[in-house]
């Protein structure tokens, strides 16, 4: 079961209806639901664009990029549909929140996507839920259902005169998809390769036309922000980084679970008051901050506000919202080890770089971790993840390459501590089974 | 070559939500591996058929996603996690006595067709973790003595 957990800490808003039965139209109604998109509809384009963008919301998927701001660059004219696509393809390792949007508050992504539409001249939308969350798109399915059943989507919603379409998507399993134009490949009904940008899909995205793309929890925001104001979201969270986030806790912490906190929250703070510290006695050793994809702190460099500026500052990302915490029994070059095997296993095969770096990163770890390491090897994994940054079509390369470098500058001893022969330290060596084959 | 009468009310109203028919392709497959078990030649090759594609581009995109199998089946596929926030609690002992309990390797399914047991990266329930998903059901916060609940709860569902 996912259960929900709590912390006076928190600053409910996305997770506001988390519990209340808000699956049911009535019930999301009762809760406010439905006033934004009602709202917006007498509000100019312009304007709510302006609106989301001062309010300071900014990708919740990882990317972090002003969500007013990408909305912006849909052109006016189109000659082709202009889309919303709902990114609901959470695969990232340690995250575990949009999961509960679609459980408790799938209503709140509709009407974020229908606000999306009339912000930038779109009249149809789709909700891409990864294939493993089967219970949850039969959840977004009966939601849509029960939208056009009110006359909240189809022709002439809400008695406005426009017309709104939304459609669900499921997914059949692809970390890659989860990568936004990826995501539209798959949506197609083609492989998950992704497209070289420029152009960007908000000129040529799904099936040419504009397309905005935005995390489930992104666009579950929206409405919020509608209600209750710019000013009001932004204020929440530090200068450019407005509004709350759901933290997934998870790893070696007591009381794993998913927060929402304000933005900019101290990850320090986060870990021990909220998450109640390392249990079983142990001490922390190391955090990866926001999924796999984000380069993992040391136990001494957790003193950091978790907001996008920050994080960034601090050498990492804000990210996902993972927040992953290895205790110290966790050896940090199974961890590596693990974390490629992921990356390798999940690249699309289409760049160089990214296809056959992540291969030669997970077979030099399996072989490092079983004790047969050579020094040569420490030096030529960073060079080698240096030199696939930045150099493929999609950042799957750069979320191999950046945490493989951290691992390496940060817990370099450990490294050389599995060398010569000698077992892994924490524990019996992995047998290099290939079990993701 | 028909599926059943829900699937071929859901297929004709999928081909309505977009401007591509080859746009249904990825959730049908799916649905119809659902049904049938698994992606065999008579699917792929009805659903290339009424897509208009070719048999070889249906494959291509199946060889892509990792849910869709060309192979049979257990009736039930206990998939592990065994990424990060799951590895740190327990995930890969846990696949362990999967393996141990069951009597077969990762891929594998028993002898008498119930189970197949499959390591799978993550599934989205990291503050939940150890997880496992058996076809769709989520299971989580486990052990292994749960886990052996679980298996047990199924073989008996199934002998119902």
């Amino acid at each position: 079961m996912a259960d929900l957990v709590s912390h006076p800490d928190e600053i409910k808003i996305v997770s506001k209806r988390f519990g209340q039965g808000a699956t049911n139209i009535d019930r999301y109604l009762e809760l406010d639901g439905y006033k934004a998109v009602q709202k917006v509809l007498g509000m100019q384009p312009d304007v709510i664009i302006n609106e989301v963008k001062n309010s300071g919301l900014r990708g919740r998927g990882g990317a972090g990029f002003n969500t007013g701001l990408k909305w912006s660059f849909v052109p006016k004219q189109s000659a082709k549909p202009k889309y919303i696509l709902c990114n609901g393809d959470e695969s990232e390792p340690g995250t575990c929140k949009d999961r509960l949007i679609f459980e408790h508050d799938p209503h709140s992504v509709i009407e974020g996507v229908m606000i999306a539409g009339l912000a930038v001249g779109s009249a149809t939308g789709y909700i891409y839920v990864r294939g493993e969350y089967r219970y949850l798109l039969e959840i977004v399915q009966k939601a849509i259902a029960d939208a056009y059943a009110r006359g909240f989507l189809g022709k002439n919603i809400f008695g406005s005169g426009r017309d709104f379409d939304i459609y669900w998507h499921g997914g059949a399993g692809a970390y890659e998809v989860g990568e936004e134009s990826a995501l539209m490949e798959s949506l197609e009904g083609k492989r998950g390769i992704p497209r070289i940008r420029p152009p960007f899909p908000a000129v040529v995205g799904l099936w040419g036309g504009p397309t905005v793309i935005n995390n489930a929890e992104t666009l579950a925001a929206v409405p919020h922000i509608i209600l209750g104001g710019a000013e009001w979201f932004a204020k929440l969270g530090p200068e450019k980084n407005g509004g709350t986030r759901l933290f997934c806790l998870a790893g070696n912490v007591a009381r794993p679970g998913v927060y929402e906190l304000p933005m900019g929250y101290n990850l320090k703070k986060m870990i021990y008051e909220v998450g109640g510290g390392i249990p079983n006695g142990r001490k922390l050793k190391a955090v990866v901050p926001g999924g796999s994809s984000t380069p993992i702190l040391t136990a001494d460099e957790i003193d950091v506000p978790m907001d996008f500026d920050s994080m960034m500052k601090a050498g990492s990302m804000l990210g996902s919202g993972g927040v992953v915490i290895l205790d110290d029994t966790a050896c940090i070059v199974k961890f590596a080890l693990r974390t490629m095997k992921f990356y390798q296993h999940e690249s699309c095969g289409w760049c160089i770089p990214c296809r056959e770096g992540t291969d030669w990163l997970k077979k030099t770890l399996i072989r490092f971790h079983n004790g047969g390491g050579i020094k040569k090897d420490i030096d030529n994994m960073y060079y080698l993840s240096e030199n696939m940054l930045g150099r493929t079509f999609c950042p799957l390369g750069d979320a191999a390459a950046m945490p493989t470098m951290a691992f390496i500058k940060k817990f370099r001893q450990e490294f050389e501590d599995h060398l010569d022969g000698r077992p892994c330290p924490f524990e019996k060596a992995v047998v290099a089974e290939p079990a993701m084959a | 070559m028909n599926f059943s009468p829900k699937f071929e009310k859901r297929f004709a109203e999928m081909l309505t939500h977009y401007p591509t028919k080859r746009s249904v392709l990825v959730p049908t497959l799916l649905y119809a591996q659902d049904e049938v078990g698994f992606l065999s030649d008579e699917v792929i090759h009805e659903l290339a058929e009424r897509l208009d594609l070719t048999d070889l581009e249906v494959n291509n995109v199946i060889s892509y996603y990792s849910m869709l199998t060309t192979k049979p089946r257990g009736k039930f596929n206990v998939q592990v996690c065994t990424n990060i926030a799951c590895m740190l609690r327990g995930g890969e002992e846990l696949l362990d006595h999967c393996k141990t309990k069951l009597g077969i390797k990762n891929k594998g399914t028993t002898p008498d067709g119930m189970f197949t047991l499959e390591e799978v990266e993550c599934i989205g329930a990291c503050s939940w973790a150890p997880a496992a998903q058996v076809n769709y059901d989520f299971h989580e916060n486990l052990t292994p003595e749960k886990m052996d609940k679980v298996l047990e709860s199924y073989k008996q569902k199934s002998s119902q």
